[in-house]
């Protein structure tokens, strides 16, 4: 079966004063039908960036310079500004980091989610508003007739982000970008929240990108996993596979570095320094200069693109070298 | 209180601006953030800064005077009437009456002119040079604009600023202060109190500095309330700081680039507002509304007088266009959003 | 708790913090937020108590409070022996030197406006600890090298830091006055997973070299495992659940810190994809519900729990908020 999307050697510049810097450099993965991927990284990353310009959304002057987004085969990027805006809502959704932002203080959500199916499909107003109603039950809103009427601030986070998972779904869009929907929720509402995108998957077979730093939300919600440090990715694997047996060196940074794993009261291992900026990116791999197994050509040469394994890519000349030797033997 | 003529005030307040002027520039040069944001500012608006210049050259000349040194001979000059450096320039270049620009004889009745073909944009009524009485406008205009800000904008501070931090009682009665003033009818109370304390450039900037004060008093209260409750406030309060040090090391120092926004915007506004208090007949003498007002009938002749209403107008919306783009660049530079983006 | 331990370093008695909410002309209290009601805790010297709970469960109102920024009205502040409540304004600011804070939002705890070196000595200045301009640059120069950050960058501006560098500096601001208890706001929560790790590092490294006593105010119970010796866990406004962090993570008496355990999103490969604990969101702090404030959302909810509300009874190290709990009680 084909993938859904095909993202296939994306970039995306910045203007700056010292030229167009690629925000997101050579970015490529796929994402079957039904399926989950987590694309993982922390603050200049360049994660969200990736995610935007899937839907061509880049915020200005930033724009998508090469590369391609296949949706069944057909290229997103140079579509038509009207072709495009039938994709976005439609065929592929966004929900965001804070509902509080995403949602019109001044309209009630109920219109705002009819709003939201009207603009894709001709129905009555009756017909989106009953579609609204029966959406609101689905994700789980209490009272959902009630709630129909009711303003965004007098609503919880929790109920908000729902509201807005009810309009991302309400036009039954293939796949859904979720870019950290719960980092603004508290614990125990973003377990709610967690549950109710692992129903709505399994009963609508959305595909998911999930956007995210937390790995946990990772390893409960992703089938696959994308880890991107300074632009590029650094490694792509199953699940299980990345937490059981990270290959590349920042991976295996960021999972020791969690609190949960390490014994209490002692030193967490760390990663040094901090994630450079993007005018200072080194030429090179850009995660040398932290990297406790560097050597000689980390420095100048990024690395290529490897497959240690089934479903597993890794950009890492360590991993390279390690393999070569096995391969030997 | 020392008893010094008018001229000499004016020489005295000439030294003490470019005294101030000299500091502004140290401390300009010494702190970093302001520099960076001087020099930004240079890049955006060069053009307009030079003529921002050019006009405060001009008042700043037109501000040095002294009696004396008239040479025989003169007409249209009082025998001890201390006389400016703009004054002296156009000494001896009276007219009887009117002239059209670079003309060589009267307007009305053709008699020749005493000096023709000398008056780039003819003369008034009076005969007095049109150029002449351009330039003159421009210290009016600066005073009007600039010392009625230094009134108007300390007042709006001290008010603003201790109403959001301190809150409480003092908070509610700048709050029935503000209210009042601003349902009162601006143009009302200019001309009440433009009546009660006499035509002179002072109290006219006294009166405009009253009635201006408001909106950036609210404007400094609100912001004052956001400052008052961000993290490094507290953190100097648990660190001991006093509270009237908070006040002047970190609520007024974020502040200061409303001010100078403040300030250039609001110069515009009461240069205009004087233009329309002249049109009213209680403006300030020789300033560019007084040329504008006397222009009105100038206008109905026939053939028209131009010029005068010319020069008044094109050195007004000069000023003001240029104060308005400098004021524009000022904002986006000193905009504490680009201080903290490291992106 | 106990009558032979030492005086402890920090010891709040029956605190409430109530906010009023003004309306009308005449701005009457209508209504109270009930933000912190009966808070009780100890800190020993040189030791860590995390306060954990979620949105709207008083926690901050709580570290503001024993600095004072709020105006609590119930209770008593025992710091070094002294009640800071009761303090005049002089004497509150002597009382609290060794009290300090460092806040969650790296960006505002900042002056944007102030070169982090003043900064930093406003501390220094305030309570007279050096006399001359020399020495506070030295001292301040010193206070940048105790957090790794290159001491020369004292002459600059916040915004030419990162987040966890900026962090940093608030922990040297802090730090300059000699603090022996360092209030620690959601310190971590803005930060990088990988930057969260060197800071926390920092804390202890300092807590082990330094003696210093920590408040440690967190949602994220994984950072609590690692740092605290002992947890309180706080719902809507009261402590629910305390006692020393692993009693508290193996053997949780209090069903809300079950759901909250529970609920925490797992890295471990093999669990994955159970139930949520726990229905409904958190209630408004100005509308508690009656009885008992978990009782809407418990899954052991009893029917006298929506009536009555349960005091703090004691378990095996520690105590819990809840009937289930209470002595006498065959369970």
């Amino acid at each position: 079966m084909s993938a859904l999307l095909e993202v296939d050697g994306l970039r995306t510049c910045f203007p700056s004063s010292a030229g167009a810097l690629p925000v997101v450099d050579d970015v490529s993965f796929s994402l079957g039908r039904g399926e989950t991927l987590a694309l993982v990284g922390e603050s200049g990353s360049g994660k969200s960036i990736t995610a935007l310009s899937l839907l061509r959304l880049v915020p200005k002057p930033g724009r998508v310079t090469a590369g391609a987004v296949r949706l069944d085969g057909r290229d997103l990027l140079p579509l038509s500004v009207g072709e495009i805006r039938r994709v976005r809502g439609r065929r592929i959704a966004m929900i965001f980091q804070e509902p509080m932002t995403c949602l019109n203080p001044v309209l009630r959500v109920g219109d705002q989610v009819i709003e939201a199916i009207r603009l894709h499909e001709r129905v009555s107003v009756s017909e989106a508003r009953e579609r609204t109603r029966t959406l609101f039950v689905e994700v789980g809103i209490p009272d959902p007739e009630e709630r129909l009427s009711a303003y965004p601030h007098q609503l919880s986070g929790g109920l908000k982000q729902r509201v807005m998972i009810a309009m991302a779904l309400s036009t039954r869009p293939e796949m859904l970008i979720a870019d950290e929907p719960t980092t603004a929720l508290d614990v125990t509402v973003q377990a709610q929240i967690l549950e109710l995108l692992r129903k709505l998957q399994r009963e609508r077979d959305t595909a998911i990108l999930l956007i995210t730093h937390d790995l946990g939300i990772v390893n409960e919600l992703a089938d696959r996993v994308a880890v991107m440090y300074a632009g590029r990715l650094v490694e792509v694997a199953p699940r299980e596979a990345l937490f059981s047996d990270p290959l590349h060196p920042y991976t295996q940074g960021l999972l020791r570095s969690i609190p949960g794993l390490a014994r209490p009261g002692e030193r967490l291992p760390e990663i040094p320094g901090v994630v450079p900026p993007p005018d200072q990116w080194p030429t090179g791999c850009r995660f040398a200069t932290r990297c406790p197994k560097r050597f000689d050509p980390c420095a100048d040469i990024q690395p290529e693109e490897i497959e240690p394994a089934r479903e597993r890519r890794v950009w890492c000349h360590e991993v390279e070298r390690m393999l070569a030797i096995e391969g030997a033997r | 209180m020392i008893s010094l003529e008018p001229h000499v005030w004016s020489n005295l307040m000439v030294v003490a601006l470019v005294g101030v002027g000299l500091g502004v520039v140290r401390a300009i040069r010494r702190q970093r953030l302001w520099r960076e944001a001087a020099g930004a500012l240079w890049r955006r608006r060069r053009v307009a800064i030079v003529i921002v210049a050019l006009y405060v050259g001009v008042g700043l000349l037109d501000s040095i005077a002294w009696k004396g040194g008239v040479p025989e001979g003169v007409t249209g000059v009082l025998p001890n009437a201390p006389l400016t450096l703009i004054d002296r320039a156009f000494l001896d270049t009276r007219e009887a009456s009117y002239s059209a620009p670079f003309a060589d004889r009267e307007f009305y009745g053709g008699r020749p002119l005493r000096h023709p073909g000398s008056h780039w944009l003819g003369t008034d009524i009076l005969g007095r040079d049109v150029v002449y009485m351009a330039l003159k406008g421009a210290r009016v205009a600066l005073l009007i604009g600039g010392l009625t800000s230094l009134i108007a904008i300390p007042l709006a501070l001290l008010f603003g600023v201790g109403a959001g931090y301190f809150g409480g009682r003092f908070d509610d009665v700048v709050f029935f202060l503000i209210s009042t003033l601003a349902s009162m009818p601006g143009l009302l109370l200019l001309i009440a109190l433009i009546m009660v304390m006499g035509r002179s450039t002072f109290s006219v900037c006294i009166a405009l500095g009253v009635t201006s004060w408001v909106g950036f008093c609210r404007l400094s209260r609100a912001e004052t309330l956001k400052l008052r409750e961000l993290d490094y406030v507290a953190a100097a309060r648990a660190l001991g700081v006093s509270e009237p040090r908070i006040v002047f090391r970190h609520i007024l120092p974020n502040l200061a680039h409303l001010v100078v926004i403040t300030f250039v915007l609001m110069f515009s506004g009461l240069v205009l507002s004087e233009a329309v208090l002249s049109w009213l007949g209680i403006g300030v003498d020789g300033s560019w509304g007084q040329m504008i007002d006397g222009a009105r009938n100038e206008l109905s002749r026939d053939p028209i007088i131009w010029w005068n209403i010319f020069a008044a107008g094109t050195a007004l919306f000069g000023l003001i266009l240029s104060v308005n783009a400098v004021g524009d660049a000022v904002r986006d530079v000193l905009d504490p959003r680009t201080l903290r983006e490291d992106r | 708790m106990s009558a032979s331990a030492p005086e402890p370093l920090l010891r709040v008695v029956d605190l409430q913090t109530w906010y009023p909410i003004r309306a009308g002309l005449m701005r009457r209290t209508v209504g109270w937020v009930q933000a912190a009601t009966d808070v009780s805790l100890e800190l020993q010297a040189g030791r860590t108590l995390a306060l954990v709970g979620e949105s709207g469960c008083g926690k901050s109102t709580v570290g503001r409070s024993i600095l004072c920024l709020e105006r609590p009205q119930r209770g008593e502040i025992f710091f070094e022996g002294r009640d800071l409540l009761k303090q005049s304004r002089a004497g509150l600011r002597e009382a609290r030197r060794h009290l300090q804070i460092v806040f969650q939002d790296p960006m505002a705890s900042l002056d944007p406006r102030m070169r982090i070196g003043d900064q930093i000595a406003e501390g220094v200045r305030s309570f007279g600890i050096v006399e001359t301009e020399r020495e506070q640059r030295i001292r301040i120069g010193e206070m940048l090298e105790r957090v790794q950050l290159d001491p020369k960058s004292m002459d600059r501006y916040p915004h030419e830091f990162s987040g966890g560098q900026r962090q940093r500096i608030c922990i040297a601001r802090a730090l300059a006055v000699d603090p022996k208890l360092i209030v620690c706001d959601e310190s971590v929560s803005a930060l990088d997973v990988s930057i969260q790790a060197q800071i926390l590092n920092l804390l202890l490294d300092l807590q082990q070299e330094l003696g210093l006593a920590y408040l440690f105010i967190t949602h994220d119970l994984s950072v609590v495992r690692h740092l605290a010796h002992e947890v309180a866990v706080m719902y809507l406004g009261r402590i629910v659940e305390q006692g020393p962090t692993e009693r508290l993570f193996e053997h949780p008496a209090h069903p809300y810190t079950r759901s909250l355990l529970a609920a925490i999103p797992s890295i471990d490969p093999a669990r994955r994809g159970s139930a949520p604990p726990v229905r409904g969101d958190v209630p408004s702090p100005s509308h508690p519900p009656e009885g008992c404030h978990f009782h809407p959302r418990c899954p052991e909810v009893m029917d006298r729990c929506r009536r009555e509300r349960p005091e703090l009874y004691p378990v095996e190290q520690g105590c819990s908020r809840c009937f289930l709990s209470e002595p006498g009680r065959s369970d």
